[in-house]
């Protein structure tokens, strides 16, 4: 060293080796951590607009079965589950309409529509739903759910708003 | 403070006896071309590091391995990067580790007192072509699938015991999930835990030979 305030080729490359590796470090250490993280922290829209049919295709005053299946992603692995109701139209009204979901309240079980019995039937414990949902008999906590949120689309098709539970 | 910490660390863990008995040596004049056995060093360790982080996601299934490695290129924040790194670096790897045998046979390196270091390093070189092998198959694509076809129908080919080198290797007469599963085990546990332990002996060995001269004109 000549001077006291110059730097030693020694000091030089301590310093410059530990700033390269500091860039480096920092260059991999971020990847890295949101390598790690961001699955974690993913969010599944749970929510959706879904088409169930064409509303003329359902007629007035007999309810009709309707169905449709939502798939869940996590990573690699794709989980469906169907969920399946009944449209009924009160009038030519597109307003007057009332779209129930078919799972029984008591155990999840699929309510059927019974022409002659004129009620919603669940074939596990003998449930009994009226045409509007209510529990007329057997172990159903409450009457059955209903999708309040549709609309039809200028092509006719009725869509109801789903939420995942 | 930091002074004092240090202090007390030296004290109880002697760090510049370690520092001087592993890194604290006479060196021959330097030479690029000695540099590529720290890089081999450097590329394992890249390797390790890079391939822990990409066991978070894979899986070693015949159902999901496609698709888990479709999830680390589009998925995951990154995961491009990190698996990127894996695939270039094992590339890498073979090259430097190759070309770093090149130089100790030119300079005549492997010469007494260093013939088994010379042995090791040769273990090292089928360690790490190994860890090539096994890697290939895990992504389980049509490429990596058929290369193990292949190559593993290449060991078969050995006069008498071939079929049993073969079945060893696919775990069955097949090439199947057992395959898989067993290339997925000797690539991320068994070669790597035998090239740790033959890259710590042929570490000892460099540092208890140093560094051979490099030949001028009168060698």
């Amino acid at each position: 060293m000549t001077s006291s305030n110059r730097m030693s080729r020694r000091d030089f490359i301590k310093v410059t080796i530990g700033a390269i590796g500091g860039v480096m470090g920092v260059l991999l250490g971020v990847p890295v951590v949101g390598y790690l993280l961001q699955p974690a922290f993913r969010k599944q829209a749970a929510e959706a607009w879904i088409p169930i049919g064409k509303l003329e295709a359902f007629t007035i005053g007999i309810p009709s079965p309707f169905s449709f299946t939502r798939t869940k992603v996590n990573g690699w692995e794709r989980t469906a589950t169907s969920y399946g109701g009944f449209v009924l139209r009160r009038s030519e009204d597109p307003k007057e309409i009332l779209i129930l979901s078919s799972r029984c309240t008591h155990l999840s079980c699929r309510v059927n529509w019974n022409e002659a019995a004129q009620g919603y039937l669940c074939p596990c414990h003998d449930a009994k739903f009226s045409i509007e949902g209510e529990v007329l008999s057997g172990p159903p906590p409450e009457p059955l759910e209903r999708y309040n949120e549709f609309k039809v689309d200028e092509d006719g098709n009725l869509l109801i708003f789903f939420e995942e539970a | 403070m930091w002074r004092k910490l240090y202090a007390w660390l030296e004290d109880r863990l002697g760090l510049e006896e370690i520092y001087k008995a592993t890194l604290d040596r006479p060196e021959p004049k330097g030479n690029w071309w000695n540099t590529l056995g720290s890089a081999s060093l450097f590329l394992f360790l890249l390797q390790g590091v890079t391939g822990i982080f990409l066991t978070v996601y894979y899986t070693p299934s015949p159902d999901h391995a496609y698709d888990s490695i479709q999830y680390i290129m589009n998925d995951v924040a990154f995961g491009w990067l990190i698996r990127g790194i894996h695939h270039w670096g094992s590339t890498l790897m073979v090259i430097v580790v190759f070309v770093h045998m090149v130089r100790v046979f030119v300079t005549a390196s492997y010469k007494y007192p260093r013939e088994l270091t010379w042995i090791f390093g040769v273990g090292l070189l089928l360690l790490t072509l190994g860890m090539g092998f096994t890697g290939y198959l895990l992504p389980w694509n049509q490429r990596s699938y058929w290369a193990t076809e292949v190559g593993t129908r290449i060991a078969g080919s050995v006069p008498l015991i071939g079929d049993s080198i073969l079945r060893v290797l696919r775990g069955g007469p097949d090439l199947s999930a057992l395959t898989l599963q067993r290339f997925f085990s000797g690539h991320i546990w068994i070669i790597p835990a035998l090239l740790a332990a033959v890259i710590g002996v042929h570490l000892y060995l460099v540092m208890r030979h140093g560094e051979s001269h490099f030949p001028d004109k009168d060698d």
